[in-house]
């Protein structure tokens, strides 16, 4: 099935870098061979299973003794009885060859191809459909790995645009290939001129990587044991590679399989390995059991014991046990939808995996998120756990972690866990002007390694504690796993530069952690004033906003605590708005107006003449920093 | 108690001309909403005449109202955004960068249409920040919407 034009397809499934190379060169190629098999397999297991069923009975009785019963209401039987089997078995191969052809031809008529600003795929049988996507607007790139798909060795990637119906879809890719293509794609998203660093070439083969590159801390970087930590785990013995050289024939294939299945959900060459989220099983299954569905399912079940009781009627009981019979599945499917979860920065973007069965792997580029909510659903404030939601330009088909949408970033986590993800998504916190500092000056030190792609790479290295990293890394892992952790800033800089940001970023994380429990004044917030309370009974001491360098904080809630970041240059608009009510209290709301989603950056009654204010500051701040916002290419060197 | 307002905003109003669309949309939806409960008359109890009467008390009072809403309504171009204030009950002040604009529409309604007037609306990313400027002279609001594209053009950003 391998297609002589393009080469692309061939060798089913055994990733070779060569493929890549080929995958992007400008022209058009197809899709994985086997997409037809895996596009059509669920018909085919639909088909399949409707045989079964019919054919149980009759198979079964064929090895129970006592013979058969005439039984009308088996069709198995009947068809059997009157010699069609034949026919029935000629009519399934027809419509199953049916299937498959035309999943074929569809196939046959589906090709993409990956350009320096675009990616286009065509596609259709009769409606032909054409469609670009410009690079440099891309909002995340998404690779699914279905169960079916992850036995043939495929995956799904899709490219997120914004807009409704606006993504790129290509069904399927060879697995080690679309980490690949996905890599090249972000890097020509990204505008960075040379390969980040070169696509592993043989085994695990160790790239040089200078040992003592200083490294960059504005984002990314977590507490250094946590990072000397992930770092040590990939030097460990019998971590499974991906990479491993091809064995030939069935038995190298059926173990290479095996090692792709076994792989960690990261990528080794993307980022470090090890999430900087552990989501340990114990809390997954505390969190979803204690979550609001939880609420409602009890209040189900009182609502039934009731009636039953009190009225002596069943009708409540039959309307109702069904979804609380069924509730069980939900919970199941919550959980090993969220089993896996893994969170890391790469060099391209924030990158988000899970799934246990099935996979989900997704990259957002920097710049992508529009706002960011942490918040406490009641029943997890014993615990002190957070959930973690994102706006995101793009609609994705695919569902996000714990079977959510996909803009739940974090399911669950503790303050610590909440605190790493922040960093990881919203690097604009540590301020514009400190990034652009330091990559300026990052950039006048690095230029003499520039030549060397892999010492470029690798000196963006993870860690913001610049000596566990260059202690610990570089000897045991070799310049590919640790070449991606940061993003925004692409290099190294000198340490005083990073003092500085380190400095920043430090005092604006506190900041955001202090915005999760405080009330008052606490964390510099602006609050609403006393006369507030006829409107927030309980959360008016916490109901406030603040500015923090590249980011506007909107902390709400006392009961439902939830902290709102929306960062500054993805403000769209700012709005302000005083009602009859507000106005005779002296009251107003403001609006941070983003793109659509589940959050809606409002802060109401804050006094009049503060929310003045701050319509003031953030319109004028959003702008400036609109103006100097460089993400849409996020790793292209400003001249 | 002062009124919330932007300080030192010299706010450009649309024309008083508006207040014609927005009177005879207010009537006539206030008369198709009245007649809609004529039927119920027929039910004979005093309450139905007064729910009429509602209707159209509230179409009068709303009516007599337009003109100080049209005048509350007020366009600025500042030096990076938009400024644009409406309503005098129900204030709402919104600032849009030029930066953010995605597509600007002028929209001529038949009423508007004769009065020489049109409607500018300005589209971002944001669906909550879709901001109209009704009442635009006709010439005034051509020369509006190619200066702003202009601006949007120089201050282009991202998403």
């Amino acid at each position: 099935m391998s297609d002589p034009r393009t080469g692309a397809d061939g060798g089913g499934g055994r990733p070779a870098p060569p493929d890549v190379a080929a995958l992007t060169d400008g022209e058009w190629h197809r899709l994985h061979p086997a997409t037809p098999l895996l596009k059509g397999g669920i018909a085919l297991a639909a088909v399949l299973v409707i045989l079964f069923n019919n054919a149980r009975e009759y198979v079964v009785e064929l090895f129970v003794p006592g013979g058969r019963r005439g039984d009308e209401g088996d069709p198995f039987g009947y068809v059997v009885d009157q010699g069609w089997l034949g026919l029935l078995l000629l009519a399934v191969v027809v419509v199953i060859a049916l299937f498959v052809g035309g999943f074929w031809l569809s196939w046959r008529m589906h090709t993409f191809r990956v350009g320096d600003d675009v990616v286009e795929v065509r596609s259709g049988i009769v409606f032909r459909t054409n469609r670009r996507a410009r690079l440099d607007r891309i909002q995340g790139i998404n690779i699914q790995r279905p169960l079916l798909a992850r036995v043939f060795g495929a995956a799904k990637l899709e490219v997120n645009q914004a807009g409704q119906d606006a993504n790129v879809n290509l069904a399927y890719l060879r697995s080690a290939s679309a980490d690949d293509l996905r890599r090249e794609i972000l890097r020509r998203a990204g505008g960075a001129q040379q390969p980040h660093a070169p696509a592993p070439s043989a085994a695990g083969a160790p790239v040089d990587a200078p040992v003592d590159a200083p490294v960059d801390a504005t984002a990314g970087g977590t507490d250094g044991a946590t990072h000397a930590a992930a770092v040590a785990g990939t030097a460990g013995p019998g971590h499974p590679d991906v990479h491993a050289p091809h064995r030939q024939g069935f038995g190298g294939l059926v173990e290479q399989r095996a090692n792709e299945f076994l792989a960690p959900e990261l990528d080794p060459d993307e980022a470090p390995p090890q999430s900087v989220v552990a989501l340990s099983p114990g809390r997954l299954i505390g969190s979803t059991v204690l979550s609001g569905y939880t609420l409602f399912l009890l209040a189900a079940v009182v609502a039934i014991v009731i009636s039953v009781v009190t009225t002596g009627e069943w009708f409540l009981l039959f309307v109702l046990l069904p979804a609380v019979l069924g509730s069980g599945g939900f919970y199941v499917n919550r959980i090993t939808k969220s089993l896996r979860y893994t969170i890391a920065g790469t060099r391209d973007g924030v990158r988000i995996g899970y799934g246990l069965f099935s996979t989900s792997n997704e990259t957002l580029p920097p710049g992508r998120i529009h706002s960011v909510k942490v918040s406490q659903p009641l029943l997890w404030r014993p615990f002190g756990w957070w959930d973690v939601k994102i706006n995101r330009a793009s609609r994705s088909s695919t569902k996000g972690a714990a079977g959510q949408e996909n803009t739940t970033i974090l399911p669950v986590g503790d303050e610590d866990d909440v605190r790493r993800v922040l960093e990881l998504v919203l690097p604009e916190l540590v301020g514009v002007a400190a990034v652009g500092v330091a990559t300026e000056e990052a950039r006048a030190g690095s230029t003499a390694s520039a030549d060397v792609p892999e010492a470029v790479a690798s000196a963006t290295g993870p860690a913001t504690d610049a000596s566990s990293t260059g202690d610990a890394a570089p000897p045991a892992l070799g310049g590919e796993a640790l070449g991606d952790a940061t993003f925004a800033t692409g290099e190294a800089a000198p340490p005083a530069v990073r003092d500085a940001v380190e400095a920043t970023t430090e005092h604006t994380l506190s900041l955001v952690e202090g915005g999760l429990r405080s009330s008052g004044t606490d964390g510099g917030f602006t609050v609403s004033p006393r006369r507030a309370a006829v409107l927030r009974w309980f959360s008016w001491r916490r109901n406030g906003f603040r500015t923090a360098p590249g980011a506007l904080l909107l902390r709400k809630g006392a009961i439902w605590r939830q902290l709102v970041i929306v960062p500054l240059p993805r403000v769209q608009s700012v709005g302000l708005v005083q009602g009859p009510l507000r106005r005779r209290l002296r009251l107003a709301t403001v609006h941070l107006h983003t793109v659509q989603g589940p959050i809606v950056a409002e802060i109401g009654a804050l006094d009049q003449d503060d929310a003045l204010g701050f319509f003031t500051t953030a319109g004028r701040e959003a702008v400036a920093a609109a103006h100097a916002d460089r993400t849409h290419r996020w790793s292209e060197e400003t001249p | 108690m002062d009124r919330l307002d932007i300080p030192d905003a010299q706010w450009t109003r649309v024309s008083p001309r508006y207040v014609w669309p927005e009177l005879i949309g207010y009537v006539v939806t206030g008369l198709i909403v009245a007649a809609a409960t004529v039927p119920l008359w027929f039910i004979g109890q005093w309450w139905t005449y007064a729910i009429t009467a509602a209707v159209v008390l509230v179409t009068i009072v709303v009516a007599a109202l337009t003109p100080r809403r049209v005048r509350a309504i007020g366009y600025q171009l500042r030096e990076d955004d938009l400024l644009l204030r409406k309503g005098i009950l129900y204030l709402r002040v919104v600032a849009v960068p030029y930066g953010r604009m995605q597509l600007i529409d002028i929209n001529r309604g038949p009423v508007v249409r004769a009065l020489g007037l049109s409607d500018l609306k300005f589209v971002t990313a944001a669906a909550a920040s879709a901001v109209t400027i009704p009442g635009v002279p006709a010439d005034e609001a051509e020369r509006l919407r190619d200066r702003l594209v202009e601006l949007a053009e120089s201050r282009r950003a991202g998403l």
